[in-house]
């Protein structure tokens, strides 16, 4: 018996590995990196009946194709809404589905995400490097050999075969929301920029640019100018820390940001905002609020408690097959109309049957 | 709150975020405030061990701050603010500080702007090789990539402007100088520091335990090998059975 994989046969522009991140190595100079968009990657690894923080693929822009290469699969989408299609039939999201060996599952581009997460039941059977799956690609850690997934390549899957529990699904008013503007706590360093810049910050518009990635997203706009120099001794930074290089232009820090750095950081959004934030693509425009530090925990204690409880507002679904389900509804169609169409329809009854 | 024993102002805190928080002891790269810092991480991460202080995730030690990264379900910015205001490190001093012997080969393809650097300070090459390995460096800090360490106590001759433009790939291992600082690249990355030379021992090795060969509050010193050595130990250390010389002072 063959290892059981999920195989890479286009993973699309960019496709990492990615759990919850890695911690406890930032003192050593090891980057988190872990989701772009923390609350998606949770989502789907709920659907599929995983911890939260197990790991999962990130894909870009588009999921491309996947094929299974085990007994059977679990698998969910989440992120945002990608069209996804079972060996070239379309398929509903915000759903498990169980696949069989040798079926194909292709996802489409989305117009409300740029990153999406295809979590497996179980899990990617993968060594831990630094306590974690994530992959930094800049420092080669983690993921399958430090690197993006290659187009080919196997991830080797935890279970052989999908667990006998029912597909989950969610509803949509259960999605985290996206909003904008996003909420900001100034500091730690906006005493080192002049008035005039935290009020360009708070009242203006920024542009996503073009130099935009999982590190972060450089933003154009009004600038901010700073009070002395655009150097300061490096310190550590958190995720979401907005940074202000000599240019005065911002850059939003991401997962895959590095631990310290020498530029003064403005502000800092908030850790409810950064699935949002995750979700920035070129052209888009950005406006921030400002909020208390005390606003900033309680929303995060709101947003965890959401997804604390989510796994428990999962519905139990029915099998999806695409081709019992095409056939009743075809075959309902057929009894109401009380005519088989001697057109398409009849042909994709056929093509059914033969299948099954 | 623990009474202080110490002269040094109180540091500040400043939020970063909702997750996470700066504590600041100045704004100098200075061995003193540097150690002030070590020895605060070392309390929080002994106060989060005994359990005085929770949430507390991770910490990031830098020249002159330590950046908490913490949990607010657990433990608000007030909260934490207080209870950290209330830790004394004045009469704790961190891990003692080891010593390290770091052989290097200077100049040729190792060493690529060495050439550059004795012409830009009006030395000869083996001058500025001397004036190099005359100074003890200290690691202040780990930062900008996995094991990269900020050395400081670079004499003053070579505080250099860094180059225009940077390298884009420099080999593990490389030993440079810029601006005020030196350092040991840990692995290949972009660099825009003088390269003066290269040493074959691994600053960050997966294969060992832990794979991180220095902590902030390490001194170095380096010791000038030929080609010949370097290739010797590079395969030794290729080979994981090879470690610079260290000694606790």
């Amino acid at each position: 018996m063959s290892t059981p994989v999920l195989r890479a046969v286009d993973p699309g522009p960019l496709a990492t590995i990615q759990d919850g991140g890695r911690r406890l190595w930032q003192r050593y100079g090891v980057s988190p990196a872990g989701p772009a968009d923390p609350p998606s990657h949770a989502i789907a690894n709920l659907l599929v009946g995983n911890p939260r923080a197990a790991a999962a693929v990130e894909f870009t822009l588009i999921g491309g194709t996947w094929q299974v290469e085990a007994t059977s699969v679990r698998l969910a989408v989440a992120g945002g809404s990608f069209p996804i299609s079972v060996d070239g039939q379309a398929a509903p999201g915000r759903r498990s589905l169980t696949l069989r060996r040798g079926q194909s599952l292709t996802i489409g581009p989305a117009d409300d995400a740029v990153r999406g997460y295809l979590a497996v039941a179980g899990g990617f059977a993968l060594p831990a490097v630094l306590d974690s799956l994530a992959t930094h690609v800049r420092s080669g850690l983690g993921g399958l050999d430090g690197r993006a997934i290659g187009r080919g390549a196997a991830l080797p899957l935890g279970l052989d075969a999908a667990p006998e529990s029912p597909d989950l699904a969610l509803d949509a008013r259960e999605l985290p929301p996206r909003r904008l503007p996003l909420r900001i706590v100034l500091g730690p360093q906006d005493d080192q920029f002049f008035p005039a810049a935290i009020a360009n910050l708070l009242d203006t518009d920024y542009t996503v640019t073009r130099e935009a990635d999982r590190m972060g997203c450089k933003l154009a706009g009004a600038p901010l100018p700073h009070r002395g120099g655009h150097n300061i001794i490096s310190d550590g930074i958190a995720t979401g820390s907005i940074q202000v290089p000599g240019s005065g232009q911002p850059i939003l820090l991401l997962v895959d940001r590095q631990t310290t750095g020498g530029y003064p950081k403005i502000a800092t959004v908030i850790s409810a905002d950064l699935g949002t934030a995750g979700q920035l693509r070129p052209g888009d425009r950005v406006r921030f609020a400002r909020v208390t530090v005390a606003e900033a925990q309680g929303l995060a204690r709101q947003a965890r408690t959401g997804l604390d409880g989510l796994a428990a507002r999962l519905s139990p679904v029915g099998p999806w097959d695409s081709n019992h389900l095409d056939a009743g509804r075809l075959l309902g169609l057929n009894l109401i109309g009380g005519v088989v169409s001697a057109g398409t329809a009849g042909e994709n009854v056929d093509a059914c049957q033969l299948e099954t | 709150m623990v009474s202080k024993t110490t002269d040094m102002p109180l540091p500040r805190i400043l939020p970063a975020g909702d997750m996470a928080l700066v504590v600041e002891f100045g704004d100098a790269i200075d061995p003193a405030i540097n150690a002030r810092t070590l020895a605060f991480d070392a309390a929080i991460a002994a106060a989060a061990e005994s359990g005085a202080l929770s949430g507390i995730v991770e910490t990031v030690p830098t020249y002159r701050s330590v950046l908490v990264h913490y949990d607010p379900l657990v433990i608000g910015f007030e909260a934490l603010s207080n209870a950290l205001s209330g830790l004394s490190a004045g009469d704790r001093a961190a891990e003692p500080g080891r010593l390290w012997t770091v052989p290097t080969v200077f100049g040729g393809e190792h060493g690529i702007d060495l050439e550059f650097v004795a012409t830009t300070i009006g030395a000869r090459p083996s001058e500025v090789i001397d004036l190099f390995l005359s100074a003890e460096y200290r690691v202040y800090m780990i930062g900008f990539a996995p094991g990269f360490a900020y050395l400081g106590g670079s004499p003053e001759r070579l505080h250099l402007p860094r180059r225009p433009e940077p390298r884009a790939r420099v080999p593990a291992g490389t030993v440079s100088v810029g601006g005020m600082q030196a350092a040991i690249n840990s692995m290949e990355m972009p660099s825009g520091w003088h390269l003066l030379g290269r040493t074959p021992a691994r600053v960050f090795d997966l294969r060992r335990d832990p794979p991180f060969l220095f902590r902030p509050g390490d001194r170095i010193r380096f010791t000038s090998v030929e080609d010949a050595t370097f290739r010797r130990l590079a395969r030794d250390a290729e080979a994981g059975a090879y470690m610079p010389a260290c000694s606790l002072s």
